[in-house]
């Protein structure tokens, strides 16, 4: 199979999806003339023209406000937060708009609006370019969330994301647009809220998503080569929808929980799958689940401490043994 | 006014449906069948008729929470309304969104909003959609003074004159902020100066004078759909009502009140219409029982419709 960076397989789907249906409208800063400054978009300027791929000021509240009205009259927007740190000056837009227009006009209305950014840490740009929000996301309810760690699963996540007629908000890593994968040609699509074991194990599950998945898969060789434990990984792709289902499926085998992510302990994602677990599969476990996710406080930017903040491949091998002990 | 008499007298009504509609809330908020928020623009009728029937039925509009005169004249069910405010089934938005959330796209309305300036964006974003469509269409949005001073609000501005939305922003300047005076939440001479910044055409009209803002919207209609770009307006009325039901009205005086009230909208239109036209006074009447009629009978329909299920928290929400 050929292989594609994170980056060209998104630019595929974008390209794909574009190509497809003439409503789909680019918008965010710096994305056609410059052609992003992860170069997701470059060249889709010249492909699709300056109405479709639009450069904005810097008005992340008003583009995406732009774009709850574009959704609501037939458009399907995909403006794009450069940093998802902005979510947070966009914020009416997103959760009081976006998420709640369908809601509060008794089903009236549609939004189907997918907002692209790329989140975490890893890189040293410090406590507000390096934050990671799919646990505001998962809480506030009207978005779907996806996380996809892989370029296979970016490509067919997206044009997923793109025929949704829910908001949904597509978070990439920062980290991941270089990195390399197999991706199938010919056209596929990836369904919404469908995990992936994307590593198969008997001894206990280690579930995650984005690029802390790859640190996962990095920590379930060491665990088999060095300590001789069988850890089976899941990707959970998505948090809303929640496929707590292969979750489940794989403790029935396993019975032990890891829940691994960067972004900070308290009240994330990590917290969620733990309740959502013990209310549907308490039977299941041997031993109390183990969470190995960042620290709650904000991302430093010094290497040594940045990587103190964010879980390392080695805290996830070290709270592996200790759930195997437990 | 030099309007056509059936022009005006079809404003005439839409006012004095407004206006009954609002007091008709006011009774029903006083015997508890309205719960939450309510925010009347008893007052400002004119604003609200002058500019909805001066655009297209197929054109957009986004709102504010005070926005019930301005659904009404774009033409929304005035059964459904009703039944949305007192929470039941048969509600514009079955019971779900209530007084400030009234929203119906068969009749372009994108939604009233309890987020201040929230919808002018939105409207923004519909008036890119009709200029990608090259379908004529244009927006109004319709907000008060105190969502000038407010960021999506400028940002809206700024990208709306960039790229010749055809968009049209109605400032129903009422002189408070919820509570707070003009003059001490912005330091500009006049409203309509915030659109300077943005280079953009900007107009002040009374705005308790129905042709004034029907004319003014009529005309920004016009260089929106031929590809002029936005324009500002800002119309000058007065709230009669408090900001919402229960409001102290300390902030103002009740001389100040009144003399408002002799500028009454509704008033004004009906010396105009009995004077230059020859409206009678039984004519004044019929319009008034009619009115009536479709208010009590909406408010009939209300208390008769059920509430929703509550199996209906789960719907109308993923699709």
């Amino acid at each position: 199979m050929r292989e594609l960076t994170y980056t060209q397989a998104l630019r595929e789907a974008l390209t794909e999806e574009m190509e497809r249906d003439p409503n789909i409208i680019l918008m965010g800063e710096d994305i056609g003339a410059y052609g992003g400054v992860f170069r997701v978009t470059e060249g889709l300027l010249a492909r699709f023209g300056p109405e479709r791929v639009r450069d904005t000021p810097i008005s992340e509240a008003g583009f995406i406000g732009m774009g709850v009205g574009l959704a609501m009259t037939g458009k399907r927007p995909v403006p794009e937060l450069m940093f998802m740190d902005f979510a947070l000056v966009a914020a009416d837009s997103i959760w009081n708009q976006a998420a709640k227009m369908r809601a509060m006009s008794g089903g009236r209305v549609k939004v189907p609006m997918v907002i692209r950014a790329q989140q975490g840490g890893g890189r040293g740009n410090g406590a507000q370019h390096s934050q990671s929000f799919e646990a505001l996301f998962t809480h506030i309810p009207g978005f779907k969330v996806v996380l996809p760690a892989t370029p296979a699963d970016a490509k067919g996540l997206l044009k997923s994301a793109l025929r949704d007629d829910n908001p949904v908000m597509f978070i990439e890593h920062k980290l991941l647009y270089n990195t390399k994968g197999p991706v199938p040609d010919g056209e596929y699509t990836i369904p919404l809220g469908v995990a992936d074991v994307k590593r198969e194990g008997s001894d206990l599950t280690i579930v995650s998503y984005s690029r802390q998945l790859l640190f996962a898969l990095e920590a379930a060789e060491t665990l088999q080569q060095e300590h001789g434990i069988s850890a089976e990984v899941i990707d959970l792709r998505c948090t809303v929808p929640m496929d707590v289902a292969t979750i489940v499926q794989s403790l029935r085998k396993t019975h032990r929980l890891l829940i691994t992510h960067e972004s900070h302990a308290s009240c994330g994602v990590g917290a969620e799958i733990a309740m959502r677990v013990m209310e549907t599969a308490f039977d299941e476990l041997d031993a109390p689940i183990v969470r190995v996710a960042g620290l709650d406080v904000p991302i430093h930017v010094s290497k040594t401490l940045e990587e103190v903040v964010l879980p390392q491949p080695s805290a996830i091998v070290r709270g592996a043994l200790r759930l195997m002990r437990g | 006014m030099s309007l056509p008499k059936d022009l005006l007298l079809s404003m005439y009504e839409c006012m004095a449906l407004i206006r009954a509609f609002e007091e008709a809330c006011v009774q029903l908020y006083m015997e508890k069948e309205i719960r939450g928020s309510f925010h009347p623009c008893v007052g400002q009728e004119a604003t609200a008729v002058g500019a909805c029937f001066a655009i297209n039925p197929d054109d957009y509009l986004t709102c504010t929470y005070r926005g019930h005169g301005a659904c009404i004249a774009k033409g929304i069910d005035v059964n459904a309304a009703m039944a949305e405010m007192l929470g039941r089934k048969t509600g514009v938005s079955k019971g779900k969104g209530g007084s400030m959330h009234w929203t119906d796209p068969s009749i372009g309305l994108l939604g009233e909003n309890a987020i201040v300036a929230a919808g002018v964006p939105i409207a923004a974003g519909a008036a890119l959609s009709a200029q990608l469509d090259g379908n004529g269409r244009v927006a109004l949005t319709i907000f008060g003074d105190g969502a000038i001073n407010q960021g999506v609000f400028h940002e809206a501005l700024n990208m709306a004159q960039l790229w010749k939305l055809p968009l049209i922003l109605l400032c129903e300047n009422n002189f408070y902020a919820e509570m707070t005076p003009l003059a001490k939440s912005n330091p500009l001479a006049q409203v309509a100066d915030r659109a300077k910044g943005y280079n953009m055409r900007a107009v002040v009209v009374d705005g308790n004078d129905v042709c004034a803002v029907y004319e003014a919207v009529r005309e920004a209609a016009q260089l929106a759909r031929t590809g002029e770009g936005p324009t500002f307006i800002e119309a000058r009325t007065y709230r009669l009502l408090g900001h919402m039901i229960g409001d102290s009205e300390s902030y103002r005086t009740k001389e100040e009140v009144a003399a408002w009230r002799e500028r009454d909208p509704i008033k004004r239109l009906r010396a105009h219409l009995a004077q230059a036209e020859g409206v009678t006074d039984a004519e004044f009447d019929a319009i008034h029982a009619r009115v009536n009629r479709q208010i009590e009978a909406a408010v009939q329909f209300a208390k008769a419709s059920p509430y929703p299920d509550p199996e209906e928290a789960y719907t109308d929400f993923w699709i």
